[in-house]
């Protein structure tokens, strides 16, 4: 878009349309469209973690987070989320400067952390369930499954994603349209990190000064 | 065979389920049966199948959606107003010891269904179907941002449909209202499958609705033509981006609550329960979070085709397009600051009812300057009382109604008296009908000659218009009355006979509806037969001012041979005004997306998991669910999704519409 093209100027006689194809590059919406889909699951979180506000004090005479959360199991789950963070940010600096090995290592790096996530976090789940503290017992735990259970979930559907695009780099490298979903994922997975630290510092670490 | 198989097999679905009880039903089923057959004989017979599914149900092309779009919705406004005029014969009749003609296990699901069917499968697939239309016209692209994603959103939005119609027959729908208020939505007062075809109806379709908010967002941030600044948009594409982004911002809340609804329904969670600490007005409370925004993400673009119809037939500019645009935008906001208004009656105390009570109040200012805005435009225009311009000039005077006993209602000590009654009843029809409904027949009117290259029928355009709004006026200006007199809402039956009248007033009312629906369907008709009568070759029939009259009409493929460049808000008039020449050479291949059956094939696959988890049926749930990722991952191994027209096609058609032009020259 130039000025000359804009000008409404009647002296110059004014060009409607234009000779050349005027190309939209292929993906040039998606980190934007990508970007408004992480906020609309951003308000999902924001409306468990609202309920969780509203609900997570009503224990229904049952366990409260004092009996039930152990900080240093859930101090090694963040842990390993935030070190997840770190490694995609490594595989993005090789994709950067094009190594696909490299990146294929860094992805699946961080797929071992995001898994051992996931799997701690059912230990935990099954271990409160285990002591009759499961999702019904009451509405603080009702929300409080759900809140830390939908975080899990999109991790576990961003292990899915990863070893998805570890397929298609091997088969394609990295070709523009691999590089752009390798950064929609790596947004996806820094996002899941905030919503942890939130999760983290709301849930757990309110939950014990409660 | 062994109870325990069969259960595996069936869930919980027995013959059972089948209404045969129910003679309305079988009668019904009979008739959907025989229409459905003779549809489908006629497309085997005429062989329409193949050419249906490669040029319609797996375009990508934003105009095939959006007239998709507008036909679901407009089959869907059959069904629910079927609904409609069931309940205002049941209220007329059901007086003096009469127990009408409907057991009250129908007619609970009846007035659930109208709700639900009227809001999220005839509004909303009319206005996203305009938008879908529209938008990518008016701001001079080929195509929406993610052609793939548009269609996927459209066959979604059909997925609930057909979930939500499948209950008519198999089995039984929601008795809870079109919201669904827990405790009574909860297992222990709706055990049965009602709620469970309503929630999974409305996920599959929120899906479609938000990815499609997504889609257009991104096209009017992103594929504007040259020189399309903000503040040059038509107006209707401003509406429409703020109401997308009202989509985006509200569908998740529906989409979270609708989950905590099923957790506890599906899992024995107490997020809305009476027990265990569970609280039912959270349900309340963000359902409305999510309820207030929809009501204007409907009437929002309908505001913006009162305004392109409003400056096309008084033939001016739009009177206060800065502040049109700002009207909207204030819209967008403060419809987020007013959820509580539905339930004042909460009893949240008086400084929180004192907040949302005048936050409310506050709307009508922007959305009265949109009203002067529009009479502005009007005065010392020259007005052509075309059927467009008749509609709105219908809406104006019908939507201030609506709009001043909303701001009565939005008193609370008002709303107390008020609340639940037939006068809430007749306050929302009055700007859901009066707005919304009368804004997307003058939307209908307006665009279908760009659609379809004729214009629809004038005369039975304007007999539909006059039996309208005088059915509406009869229908529910007696539900006023009755709601002061402190009628409730969702009544079966009364004892007072002095009632009766007005009800019977009101059911007359629906019946000259009926008829303006009739004629509106016999416009369609008369109109196709008609077609060369009415036919318009220079892609501008109303002497119309923005892009998407620019073109010819139906457009080609790729809406524009050349990308437009754009001077002035009205790039059309403009053009016009300046001697622009349309060019007959130098044409050049286009780039555009290939169509794809993914869409279909995901949202059967969404319909088949709805239904096995209604029923119970956790084999086909969990196969479907599958399925679905499969086909989601596989999609992606696509790397190859676009081709171009040779230039060659391009010239073609461009030439022949050349021909065309000079030919009605």
């Amino acid at each position: 878009m130039t000025t000359a093209t804009t000008s409404t100027d009647t002296n110059v006689a004014p060009i409607f349309h234009l000779p050349e194809e005027h190309v939209h590059p292929e993906g040039s919406s998606t980190m934007l469209g990508f970007w408004l889909y992480l906020m609309s699951d951003c308000l999902i979180f924001a409306i468990l973690f609202a309920v969780y506000g509203v609900l997570g004090a009503n224990y229904a005479a049952g366990p409260a987070p004092k009996d039930l959360f152990e900080l240093p199991l859930v101090a090694v789950n963040t842990s390993m989320l935030l070190l997840s963070s770190i490694t995609y940010g490594f595989a993005i600096l090789a994709m950067q400067n094009g190594r696909t090995g490299q990146t294929q290592l860094w992805l699946a790096i961080t797929a071992v952390f995001g898994a051992a996530f996931v799997g701690i976090e059912l230990h935990e789940f099954a271990g409160m369930i285990h002591d009759g503290a499961g999702p019904t017992r009451s509405a603080f735990l009702s929300s409080f499954f759900t809140l830390v259970g939908t975080h899990g979930l999109h991790v576990s559907c961003g292990l899915i994603w990863i070893v998805t695009l570890m397929v298609q780099v091997a088969k394609h490298g990295l070709i523009e349209a691999n590089r752009r979903r390798l950064m929609c994922l790596s947004m996806f997975w820094h996002f899941l990190d905030v919503i942890w630290i939130g999760v983290f510092t709301f849930v757990y670490l309110m939950g014990m000064l409660r | 065979m062994n109870p325990e198989l069969v259960k595996l097999i069936f869930g919980r679905l027995t013959l059972d389920a089948l209404p045969f009880h129910e003679p309305i039903l079988v009668a019904t089923f009979a008739v959907v049966a025989l229409g459905g057959i003779v549809v489908l004989g006629a497309l085997t017979y005429f062989r329409l199948w193949g050419y249906l599914w490669h040029e319609w149900f797996t375009s990508v092309d934003h105009k095939k959606i959006g007239i998709m779009y507008m036909v679901l919705g407009l089959v869907m406004l059959l069904r629910g107003f079927a609904d409609a005029i069931m309940m205002r014969i049941q209220q007329a009749i059901a007086f003096g010891g009469s127990e009408g003609y409907l057991p009250a296990h129908h007619y609970d699901q009846i007035f659930t269904a109208h709700g639900v069917i009227m809001i999220f499968f005839v509004a909303m697939p009319l206005v996203t179907g305009l938008m879908n239309f529209v938008v990518p016209l008016q701001i001079g692209a080929r195509d929406v941002s993610f052609p793939f994603l548009n269609n996927f959103s459209f066959w979604m939005t059909v997925g609930g449909a057909v979930i939500v119609m499948m209950s008519l027959f198999i089995g039984e729908f929601a008795r809870t209202g079109w919201l669904a208020y827990p405790p009574l939505s909860e297992t222990a007062y709706s055990p049965d499958v009602g709620v469970d075809y309503y929630i999974w109806g409305l996920q599959v379709a929120g899906i479609g609705t938000l990815l499609s908010g997504v889609n257009l967002i991104c096209t009017i941030v992103k594929m504007r033509a040259p020189g399309m600044e903000m503040m040059r948009l038509p107006v209707f594409t401003w509406t429409a981006l703020c109401t997308n982004v009202l989509i985006v911002a509200a569908f998740p809340v529906l989409t979270a609550v609708l989950v905590l609804l099923s957790l506890d329904r599906y899992v024995g969670t107490n997020f809305f329960t009476n027990d265990f600490g569970g609280n039912p007005m959270m349900y309340v409370n963000l359902i409305w979070i999510w309820g207030h925004p929809e009501v204007y993400i409907l009437v929002l673009p309908v505001f913006g085709i009162y305004s392109e119809v409003t400056a096309t037939f008084c033939g001016k500019r739009l009177f206060g397009y800065t502040s049109m645009v700002y009207a909207t935008v204030v819209i967008t906001i403060l419809s987020y600051l007013v959820w509580l208004h539905h339930f004042f009656t909460m009893g949240s105390g008086a400084s929180v009812n004192s907040f949302f009570g005048i936050s409310t109040m506050i709307i009508s200012i922007p959305t009265g300057a949109k009203m002067f805005n529009w009479l502005f435009t009007m005065y010392r225009g020259r007005i052509r009382f075309e059927l467009p311009m008749m509609w709105t000039v219908a809406f104006m005077l019908t939507f201030v109604i609506g709009g001043m006993t909303g701001v009565l209602l939005a008193v609370p000590p008002a709303d107390f008296v008020l609340h639940n009654s037939l006068f809430l009843i007749a306050h929302f029809h009055n700007v859901i009908i009066g707005g919304v409904l009368f804004g997307l027949f003058a939307g209908i009117s307006y665009w279908f000659p760009k659609a379809f290259g004729f214009k629809l029928d004038p005369f039975w355009g304007k007999l539909s218009f006059w039996f309208w709004v005088v059915g509406f006026y009869f229908a529910f200006m007696p539900l006023y009355v009755l709601g002061l007199m402190g009628v409730t809402r969702r009544l079966r039956v009364f004892d007072d006979p002095s009632l009766q009248i007005w009800f019977v007033l009101a059911a007359i009312g629906a019946a000259l509806i009926a008829l303006g629906i009739l004629c509106f369907l016999i416009q369609i008709a008369v109109s196709i037969k008609n077609r060369h009568a009415l036919r318009d070759v220079t892609g501008d029939p109303w002497h119309a001012r923005t892009l998407e009259w620019s073109t010819s009409s139906p457009p080609p493929d790729y809406n524009f041979a050349f990308t437009p460049v754009i001077h002035d808000n009205d790039a059309w008039w403009d053009m016009k005004e300046r001697g622009y020449v349309r060019p007959v050479s130098g044409f050049n291949g286009i780039h555009m997306p290939k169509n794809t059956g993914t869409g279909v094939i995901l949202a059967g696959l969404a319909v088949a998991f709805g239904f096995g988890m209604i029923w119970y049926i956790w084999w086909l749930a969990g196969l479907s669910f599958l399925g679905l990722l499969a086909v989601a991952i596989g999609h992606t191994f696509n790397y190859h999704r676009d081709f171009t027209i040779p230039a060659d096609d391009v010239i073609r058609t461009e030439n022949e519409r050349t021909r065309q032009l000079a030919a009605g020259a």
